[in-house]
């Protein structure tokens, strides 16, 4: 089945790398992008133009965000029941303690660092996928 | 640095079966065993030491698994101990309850020896050498930090 996943993220450099390595790893991925916070939330939420937006099954979010943070996006998925179960693993350049700290106390589900070298980057998306779209048992959507 | 690991789990055979699939990914640890939920929140309230990550079985004696997670994730000392749940159920109602009081990850436990192997070795490469734990020394004292900045704002 096909995984839905929404990335959060505002390089356009880096979602082009991480599309090409879900590619990659032959696994049938829906990526959805969406380039800040306000845009994450009103594709989670269903607005503005997002009306008819899957739930995700996994999010890949990035804490430096325009618009709305990262961090603030976070805090909305997990106070949210509806969307608390959603796993939402953060992916940032930042290795600051206090980031990686405040994230895990929002209930981030994974914290990584984008590597700067793009094999790595690249060998990063592909163990994410295996892990969380191959081995991890995702929840399914609560049904309303 | 070692990484204190926290394994919640009755079964023998399983205990063993991880301990060595650790082993063979050569990543320093410290395996702690809890073989009951009561067992595991005593390690968890005694903080020594403090597990740097968490391995909970959700089907356990006197202290379901279920219950070890809530008290972990509703403690703000020690909600940010990442949890992955290591079970074979696949309940649906399982998993869903799990995300819901903010397990970190949900696996299912095969039961070939081969397999089971697998899946400890992923849990060590994507969890103990790809994410970023949560720095825990500092956040320990998670008061004494926000005095020590509430002093120096003012």
């Amino acid at each position: 089945m096909t995984k839905q996943v929404l990335l959060v993220e505002d390089s356009p450099g880096d979602v082009r790398l991480t599309r090409e390595a879900f590619r990659d790893v032959g696994m049938s991925v829906h990526l959805h992008v969406a380039n800040d916070g306000v845009d994450a939330m009103a594709f989670l939420n269903r607005e503005g133009g997002h009306a008819d937006a899957p739930r995700p099954d996994f999010i890949l979010l990035d804490l430096n965000l325009p618009k709305m943070d990262g961090r603030q996006v976070l805090a909305r998925i997990k106070n949210d029941e509806g969307l608390r179960t959603i796993p939402t693993v953060i992916l940032t350049t930042s290795e600051a303690e206090s980031d990686v700290a405040s994230s895990y106390q929002l209930q981030a589900n994974c914290y990584l660092t984008k590597p700067v070298q793009l094999e790595e980057f690249e060998g990063l998306v592909k163990s994410i996928s295996d892990f969380w779209l191959r081995k991890v048992r995702l929840p399914r959507k609560p049904q309303s | 640095m070692t990484v204190e690991v926290l394994l919640v789990e009755d079964s023998p055979g399983d205990v063993r079966l991880t301990q060595e699939a650790f082993r063979e990914a050569g990543t320093q640890i410290n395996l702690h065993v809890a073989t009951d939920g009561v067992e595991a929140m005593a390690f968890l309230k005694r903080q020594d030491p403090r597990p740097d990550f968490v391995l909970l079985d959700l089907n356990l004696p006197k202290m379901d698994g279920r219950e070890v997670l809530a008290y972990i994730k509703d403690d703000a000392a020690l909600r940010t101990i990442p949890t992955i749940i290591l079970t074979t159920s696949e309940a649906e109602a399982d998993i869903l309850k799990s995300y819901q009081l903010q397990a970190n990850c949900y696996l299912n436990k095969p039961v070939q020896f081969d397999a089971f192997e697998k899946v400890v070795k992923s849990i060590n490469e994507f969890w103990l050498t790809m994410a970023k734990l949560p720095p825990h020394e500092r956040l320990m004292n998670r008061t004494s930090v926000t005095e020590f900045e509430r002093k120096e704002e003012g």
